[in-house]
C-alpha cells in the first residue's frame, strides 16, 4: 500500500482516502453524510465549533469533531453511533432554544441545514421554557439582511471573507449566546464577491435582499446556467419563479468557479431580460413594423433578401456558439465578408482565496467564440453604404440613433430588445434572451460549457440558431436540420476543427477542452 | 508570608516571603533579597539541565490542570529554526483565584526572572506577560519593574554578558474569562478574539504567530528561581510524591481570615479552612466549598479530609485546580451560589461551540427561575441532563466547568433545589 492512502472504517464500509483526507470526507466516499455546519469544504479554516460533525473513532475516548480529524490507517469510525446520534441530537435541541421557528417567513425554509437536520432528529418539542432571546436584524451590507435570531453562529460568512475574499471587515460581535455577526461600527460590507456569504449560510441568517421574501425553495424551477456576467464563465444555478429569475447561486465547478461567484454576475441575468422585449417578428411595410408570424417572416425574408450581393454585420459576444456559428453560415448566405462584434470591458476584482476565479474584463461570456467563429472585435457598429445590406444580431445599439441603418437597402435586426437602433430595419426576429434557451459558451480559458434553458421567452422568440437554421433550409431546401441543440452542436463541431471530439452530452455539466487554440487569443 | 494574615504553617520561602513589603518591587531592593541570583546561574547552563532540574523537582503547572512543568518545556523542538515564545498566563480569571494578583503586585521581579529562566529552558526569544485588564494597576507595578529589569540588563541583549538575547512584552488582555485557556489567550495575544482552539496543533507545535510556545502560569514560572537556584531536592522538602512544593491558597468566602497563603501541599482541606483560615465567620457552620475556584466541584463540611493535593482532591471528587477555595456558611442559598457561578459562565463562553453557547445560559435560566420559586421537579432532570451535554464535547473545558459545580450541589444538595421547587411536579 502507498503510503499516501490510507485505508480505514467508516460504518462498516471500508474505503482508502489520500492521507490527510479529514474524516468527514473520508466518510462521505463511504457513504455516510455527517451533519455539519461550520464546515464548508470551500473554506479552508475549520473551527470543529459547531460541533455537530461529532463522530465515534475506536479507540478515543471522546466523540471527535470529523472536520478535523484527519482519517488515519487502520481508523475505525461510526458515524450514526447511539453515542454520536445523542449528540447531534443534543446539538439541534441547544439550537433551537433561541432560534425564532419562523421557518413559514424565513427564505431558508425548504433549504435549510438547520430545518433538515431537525426533522432528521424528529424533536417535535423542545423542553425550553424561557423566554427566547431577540437579537433582532441589520442590514450587513447595502443588499445583504442579518437576521441575527436565525444565526447559529458557525461563521462560515467570516471566514468565507476573511479566507477567500481576503476582506476582515466581517466579524463575531459580543461572545456566547449574545454572539452576533457585524461589521464594524459605521461599516457596510462592501466588496465584490459578498454575495456568497449568503450561500454559505446554511440558515437563513443572512439573505439578498433581492431575494427577500419573493419565493419558497419548492416553488423555484431551477436550471443549469453559465453565468453571461463576464468570460470567466462561472457555473450557476438559475432559479425561476413564474417565469421570472429569482435567484441566482454558484453551481460548484472546480475547475472554474468552485463555490462561488461574484454579485455583478448575481445581478447579471436578472437585469439582462429587463426593458421592452420583442417577442413577435415584424416586417416593414411601408413606414410601419407589422407583426407577423414566424412563417410569413422567413418565407418573406427567403424570398425578398438580396442573397449574395454583401454587406456589413455585427454580432454580439453574448450569443451562444450554436447561433454565433448559424450567423456565420447566414452572412456567408448574405455574400457578407465576416462580421464584428463589440466587447464590453470593465475591471478586473480578484478572488485572493481562490485565485483561478476572476471578474474577468470582458464583461460579455462568449467573446473567445466570438473570435472562434471568425468574427472580430471593433469599436463601433459598421456602417453600411446606402442599398447595402446590414446585419445586426444580439447587439442592443446602445449608442445608435434612431436612424442608424436607414440608407440600407436591406436591415435585419435579430435580437432580444426593441431598441431605437432597430427603429429603421427591414425585419426584425425576437430572439430567446440569456437563460432562455440552450446552449454553451467558450470561456477566456477555452473551456466550453453548456447552458440550460430556465424560463420560456416572451411571446414567440426563439434561439437564434434554431431562426437562423429555419430561415437557411428556406433558401438551401437540402441542408440538414438542427433539430435540437444537441444537433446544432453537432453541426458546428463538425465544422469547426477546434470543437473537434466535443458533443453535447459528452460536455456534460463540467464543460470540454477546445482542441488546438486551446485558449482563444483576445479574450480577457 | 501570605497576605494579608500569616499562619505558622506557611512555608513562604517561594513565593511569598515579601507579599505585603512595597518596597521589594524595587529592583536594588529585590537584588538585596537575593533577587536575579538564579538568573545568573541559568545563564550559564543549557536548555536541558535547566529543564531536567524543573523535571526533577515535579513543579506542576498552577494554573489549574497541574501538568508537570518540566515535561510541558520538553515538548518544545529541541533545535529552534525560528523564533520560540514563552507566554505568561496573567489573565486570572478564575472566581475566587487572586494568586497571581500577589505575586504581580508584591513581587514582580520574581515573575521576570522566572520567565527569563523558563525562556533559555525553552529557547525562547520572547515572552510575553498576558495580565487581564481588570489587573491594570498590578501591569503598571509589573511594567516599573520590567523597565529597571531593561535598564539593568537582566532583559534584552546579551544578558549579564552571557551572549543570550531575550526581549519581554506585557500585553494587557480586555476582559475575558476564556483568554486564561491557552490557545484562547494565544488569539487574544496576536490580536484575535480570545477563543479557544481545537488541538492538535499543540502550543509547542504552533503557537503565538504560528510558531513553538508553551503557555504557564505566573505561580509556576514564580516558583522557578528558588528551584534552580536551591535544587529539586530542596524543593521536594514540601508537598507530596506527585504533588511537591508549595502552593499559594486563596481563601474566600465566609471565613475569618480570608486571604493568601503559602502552604506547603498536602495539608487537609479541613486545616486550612478551620486553622489557617481561622474557621467561619461568626461561628457558623460550613455548608459548601469550592475547593479550587469556582470550576470545581463542591464538597461539603463532611469531605474536608482530603489532603490538599492534585491526587488527593481528585480522590474527594473535586479538583485541587486554582487552589481558591471559596467557602459557604450555612446560611447560604446553594441554588443562587450555583445560578450566580452559571451566570458567569454564561457570559464568559466565547460562543463557538453550540453546546456552551446556548447550554450554559440555559443552564443559568433554569437555575434562575428554580430560584424565584417557579421551578418544576422536571428541571431538575432537565440539568442533570444537560450536565451530560455539557461534558467532554467542546472544544475547551468551559462547559465541563459550569457542570462540575452544578452536578455536585445538585448531587449533594438537592434538598434545597426541592425545598425551592415545593413539589411541583
Amino acid at each position: 500500500m502507498s503510503e499516501h492512502v490510507v485505508s480505514l472504517t467508516v460504518d462498516g464500509v471500508e474505503v482508502k482516502v489520500p492521507a490527510g483526507t479529514p474524516v468527514i470526507q473520508a466518510a462521505e466516499r463511504a457513504g455516510s453524510v455527517v451533519p455539519h455546519y461550520c464546515y464548508h469544504p470551500g473554506i479552508p479554516s475549520r473551527p470543529a465549533q459547531c460541533r455537530m460533525c461529532l463522530v465515534e473513532i475506536e479507540g478515543q475516548p471522546k466523540l471527535q469533531p470529523s472536520c478535523v480529524m484527519i482519517a488515519q490507517e487502520g481508523m475505525i469510525v461510526h458515524t450514526q453511533s447511539e453515542q454520536a446520534l445523542e449528540a447531534r441530537r443534543s446539538v439541534i435541541e441547544f439550537l433551537l432554544l433561541n432560534h425564532p421557528l419562523d421557518c413559514p417567513i424565513c427564505d431558508a425554509a425548504g433549504q435549510c441545514m438547520l430545518q433538515d437536520y431537525a426533522y432528521e432528529t424528529g424533536q417535535l418539542s423542545s423542553r425550553y421554557e424561557e423566554p427566547k432571546l431577540v437579537l433582532g436584524r441589520d442590514r450587513i451590507a447595502e443588499d445583504i439582511l442579518y437576521f441575527a435570531d436565525r444565526c447559529i453562529i458557525c461563521t462560515r460568512c467570516v471566514r468565507f471573507m476573511e479566507d477567500i475574499a481576503g476582506d476582515n471587515s466581517l466579524v463575531v460581535a459580543q461572545r456566547g449566546h449574545k454572539a452576533y455577526i457585524d461589521t464594524f461600527p459605521g461599516q457596510e460590507l462592501e466588496h465584490a464577491f459578498r454575495g456568497n456569504i449568503v450561500d454559505v449560510c446554511p440558515v437563513g441568517a443572512l439573505v439578498h435582499e433581492d431575494f427577500v421574501f419573493k419565493a419558497r425553495a419548492w416553488d423555484m424551477d431551477t436550471a443549469p446556467g453559465i453565468c453571461a456576467g463576464c468570460s470567466q464563465g462561472c457555473n450557476i444555478e438559475v432559479n425561476v419563479k413564474e417565469n421570472q429569475v429569482v435567484r441566482v447561486k454558484p453551481r460548484y465547478n472546480a475547475d472554474v468557479n468552485g463555490y462561488w461567484m461574484c454579485d455583478e454576475g448575481r445581478r447579471h441575468l436578472v437585469m439582462a431580460n429587463r426593458g421592452l422585449r420583442l417577442d413577435v417578428p415584424m416586417i416593414r411595410r411601408g413606414d410601419v413594423l407589422e407583426a407577423v408570424t414566424w412563417s410569413e417572416a422567413i418565407e418573406w425574408i427567403a424570398a425578398s433578401a438580396p442573397w449574395g450581393a454583401g454587406g456589413v454585420a455585427v454580432v454580439h459576444p453574448g450569443e451562444s456558439n450554436e447561433t454565433l456559428f448559424a450567423l456565420r453560415e447566414l452572412i456567408g448566405a448574405l455574400g457578407i465578408a465576416g462580421g464584428g462584434y463589440r466587447m464590453s470591458r470593465g475591471e478586473e476584482v480578484e478572488l485572493p482565496g481562490f485565485p483561478r476565479l476572476k471578474l474577468r474584463q470582458d464583461r460579455a461570456p462568449n467573446g473567445a467564440g466570438a473570435e472562434l467563429f471568425g468574427f472580430s472585435e471593433t469599436d463601433a457598429v459598421p456602417v453600411p453604404e446606402a442599398g447595402q445590406t446590414l446585419l445586426v444580431a444580439g447587439d442592443r445599439l446602445l449608442d445608435a440613433g434612431s436612424d442608424y441603418g436607414a440608407q440600407a437597402g436591406f436591415y435585419v435586426y435579430l435580437g432580444t430588445h426593441m431598441t431605437e437602433g432597430a427603429s429603421s430595419a427591414t425585419v426584425i426576429l425576437p430572439l430567446a434572451g440569456a437563460g432562455e434557451a440552450d446552449g454553451t459558451y467558450v470561456n477566456f480559458d477555452g473551456l466550453v460549457q453548456r447552458f440550460h434553458q430556465a424560463m420560456q421567452p416572451p411571446g414567440v422568440a426563439r434561439p437564434g440558431w434554431m431562426v437562423i437554421d429555419r430561415l437557411l433550409r428556406e433558401v438551401e431546401p437540402d441542408r440538414p436540420p438542427m433539430r435540437d441543440v444537441a444537433a446544432a452542436f453537432g453541426s458546428m463541431a463538425a465544422a469547426t476543427p477546434e470543437l473537434e471530439g466535443l458533443s453535447w452530452r459528452g460536455l456534460g455539466l463540467k464543460g470540454g477542452r477546445t482542441a488546438g487554440r486551446a485558449t482563444v487569443t483576445g479574450a480577457r | 508570608m501570605g497576605y494579608p494574615y500569616s499562619h505558622d504553617l506557611e512555608v513562604g520561602t517561594i513565593l511569598s516571603r515579601h507579599f505585603g513589603d512595597e518596597s521589594a518591587r524595587r529592583l536594588n531592593v529585590w537584588q538585596e533579597y537575593g533577587g536575579y541570583a538564579a538568573l545568573a546561574k541559568a545563564v550559564g547552563m543549557d536548555a536541558t539541565q535547566i529543564t531536567g532540574i524543573v523535571k526533577d523537582s515535579g513543579l506542576r503547572g498552577r494554573g489549574g490542570a497541574g501538568f508537570p512543568t518540566g515535561l510541558k518545556w520538553s515538548f518544545m523542538p529541541q533545535e529552534p529554526t525560528g523564533p520560540h515564545y514563552l507566554c505568561c498566563n496573567a489573565d486570572e480569571s478564575e472566581p475566587g483565584a487572586f494568586k497571581d494578583r500577589e505575586i504581580l503586585r508584591w513581587v514582580p521581579h520574581l515573575l521576570i526572572e522566572g520567565c527569563l529562566i523558563a525562556a533559555r529552558a525553552i529557547r525562547a526569544e520572547h515572552v510575553y506577560i498576558y495580565v487581564r485588564g481588570e489587573y491594570f494597576p498590578y501591569t503598571r507595578i509589573l511594567n516599573d519593574a520590567v523597565v529597571e529589569a531593561y535598564e539593568a540588563g537582566f532583559i534584552g541583549p546579551d544578558i549579564l554578558g552571557s551572549g543570550w538575547d531575550c526581549e519581554l512584552t506585557v500585553h494587557i488582555g480586555a476582559g475575558a474569562y476564556i483568554a486564561g485557556e491557552e490557545t484562547g489567550l494565544m488569539s487574544s495575544l496576536v490580536g484575535g478574539r480570545a477563543e479557544p482552539r481545537v488541538k492538535p496543533p499543540f502550543p509547542a507545535q504552533s503557537g503565538v504567530f504560528g510558531r513553538p510556545t508553551t503557555v504557564n502560569n505566573v505561580e509556576t514560572l514564580a516558583a522557578v528561581p528558588m528551584i534552580l537556584s536551591e535544587g529539586s531536592a530542596w524543593y521536594r522538602q514540601w508537598g507530596t510524591e506527585r504533588s511537591p512544593g508549595t502552593k499559594l491558597w486563596c481563601c474566600s468566602g465566609h471565613l475569618e481570615r480570608p486571604g493568601t497563603y503559602e502552604l506547603p501541599l498536602g495539608i487537609p482541606l479541613r486545616d486550612i479552612i478551620y486553622d489557617v483560615c481561622g474557621g467561619i465567620r461568626n461561628g457558623k457552620k460550613l455548608k459548601a466549598v469550592i475547593p479550587g475556584g469556582s470550576s470545581t466541584a463542591l464538597l461539603t463540611a463532611s469531605e474536608l479530609d482530603c489532603a490538599s493535593t492534585y491526587e488527593g482532591m481528585q480522590e474527594a471528587g473535586s479538583s485541587l485546580g486554582t487552589a481558591s477555595p471559596i467557602v459557604m456558611d450555612e446560611d447560604t442559598n446553594i441554588v443562587r451560589a450555583i445560578r450566580r457561578t452559571a451566570e458567569f459562565y454564561a457570559h464568559e463562553s466565547c460562543g463557538q461551540c453550540v453546546q456552551c453557547r446556548e447550554g450554559t445560559a440555559w443552564v443559568a435560566k433554569i437555575l434562575h427561575r428554580i430560584e424565584m420559586g417557579d421551578g418544576r421537579l422536571a428541571d431538575i432532570d432537565t440539568l442533570y441532563d444537560l450536565c451530560e451535554q455539557l461534558t467532554g464535547r467542546t472544544i475547551c473545558v468551559l462547559a465541563d466547568s459550569v457542570v462540575f459545580p452544578l452536578r455536585s450541589s445538585l448531587d449533594k444538595f438537592r434538598a434545597d433545589y426541592e425545598a425551592l421547587i415545593g413539589g411541583r411536579a
